[in-house]
């Protein structure tokens, strides 16, 4: 376990503030069952996402280096925990630019010094997922002790989306033996929930793209892309997909609904954050966790379930 | 080259069929990688990456294209369930697999028609950039 993660800064990023709300109050929820402190990154930024990024990587990299300089040099953290997918790549990639390019670290310089605050230096430091928390701070075992309310008879479907493990290069503690996170076959999530009771199928789409990016471009790709990726959920057996990414849970919800309007093709494979089924697993109720906020309709499955 | 659409419904045809289902679909997902080099004006490679073709034609595709390894893990799984049919076959399992093997080839397909749809659709994706790009600040 890491000491240094029971207490650490948290940038919930802007999707957490708006589609994803129901996975900030849960990463809250469960942070609080399992005394995992949470400070908020004062004054936090966007991470620069894909549109700043897009026009300029640089500025991107300043923005995300912002939100961890405010983190080291205002609040004294060493940790950041970003639980979106989105922001933990970018404040990743932030960190790997300026430990690697020097014309990053000049332009980070340049505008933090215009923008009146410290500059971040590569290092000052780590930037963690939601998963990384819980599976180090607080481990199986000790999860496994907490649970109430056991998962058991909820058969899951993993799904970690592209941006968890993508670029290789920026996620350099990934890959280190079977400890530690895999960038080909995720697992920390699937350990997680099986520490909870629940049966994990086996699920080769778990890397897939869900076509989240393409969203206002490409509407109808994606909307395949989901759906295969829900179909394959469903013939694996599962009742449950459970997601670590607010961008990937909501095109999975919308492209659902999207699907058996557009195309006429129902699927009824429900759609979770993990740590809303971490929730349940721990005695806390569904509301609190804001299930009802999710467009997929969970409840009646939990229900179904025994577990609400 | 035919369309690739016309390969997905191929795909879909064969996903519960039995004995040469892994060839078929290992070849067609070949097919659709070919078709994204063709694209792009390259001869697509007849040389293998860990023994399969279709991981050498990923690797040929994704050069200079930082977003196509987002289907990197979709061809491993293609070969992956390939391997689990051909080298550990199972009564019980491997009706199950073969679909599987027919999703994931599905979501190759897809991915690589969304792709070829919509010229440069790969700079919206937030992995294909390259990590430094030269601009003035």
């Amino acid at each position: 376990m890491k000491a240094e993660y029971k207490r650490v800064a948290y940038y919930p990023g802007c999707a957490l503030e708006g589609t994803g709300h129901a996975y900030n109050k849960s990463t809250r929820e469960v942070g609080r069952a399992l005394g995992l402190e949470l400070d908020e990154v004062k004054n936090w930024n966007c991470c620069g996402a894909m549109e700043v990024k897009n026009v300029d990587p640089k500025v991107q990299t300043y923005l995300s280096s912002r939100v961890m300089s405010i983190a080291a040099n205002e609040m004294g953290a060493t940790v950041v925990m970003a639980p979106c997918n989105g922001c933990y790549h970018n404040l990743k990639k932030a960190e790997h630019d300026l430990a690697h390019d020097e014309s990053s670290r000049a332009v980070v310089a340049n505008i933090s010094r215009k923008a009146g605050h410290e500059t971040y230096r590569a290092g000052q430091v780590e930037t963690i997922h939601a998963l990384d928390w819980i599976k180090d701070g607080i481990g199986e075992e000790e999860l496994q002790r907490r649970v109430k309310n056991s998962l058991k008879g909820l058969k899951i479907a993993n799904y970690y989306g592209c941006m968890y493990t993508r670029p290789r290069h920026i996620f350099p503690e990934k890959d280190q033996g079977p400890a530690s996170e895999s960038t080909s076959k995720p697992h920390f999530m699937d350990d997680l929930l099986a520490a909870a009771g629940a049966e994990n199928v086996d699920f080769p789409l778990k890397t897939s793209c869900c076509g989240g990016a393409h969203v206002l471009s490409d509407s109808d790709t994606s909307t395949r892309l989901v759906l295969n990726i829900l179909r394959a959920a469903e013939a694996a057996g599962a009742d449950v997909i459970a997601t670590e990414c607010p961008t990937c849970h909501s095109g999975l919800e919308m492209h659902q609904v999207r699907a058996e309007k557009v195309l006429g093709e129902k699927t009824k494979v429900r759609m979770l954050y993990f740590t809303q089924l971490l929730g349940i697993a721990l005695g806390l109720a569904p509301r609190k966790l804001s299930v009802h906020e999710n467009v997929s309709d969970g409840l009646e499955l939990l229900k179904e379930k025994g577990l609400a | 080259m035919r369309p690739l659409a016309e390969i997905e419904v191929e795909i879909g045809s064969i996903a519960g069929t039995g004995d040469g289902a892994p060839e078929r679909l290992l070849a067609l997902a070949e097919e659709v990688l070919e078709h994204w080099i063709a694209a792009r004006g390259e001869a697509p490679t007849g040389g293998q990456v860990e023994g399969f073709r279709l991981l050498a034609l990923h690797r040929q595709g994704a050069r200079g294209v930082p977003s196509f390894h987002a289907c990197r893990e979709t061809c491993r799984e293609i070969a992956y369930h390939y391997n689990l049919l051909r080298l550990e076959p199972d009564a019980g399992l491997d009706e199950g697999r073969r679909r599987m093997m027919a999703m994931l080839t599905t979501h190759l397909a897809l991915f690589v028609s969304g792709k070829m749809q919509v010229e440069g659709l790969g700079d919206f994706c937030c992995a294909s950039r390259p990590l430094r790009m030269e601009t003035n600040h």
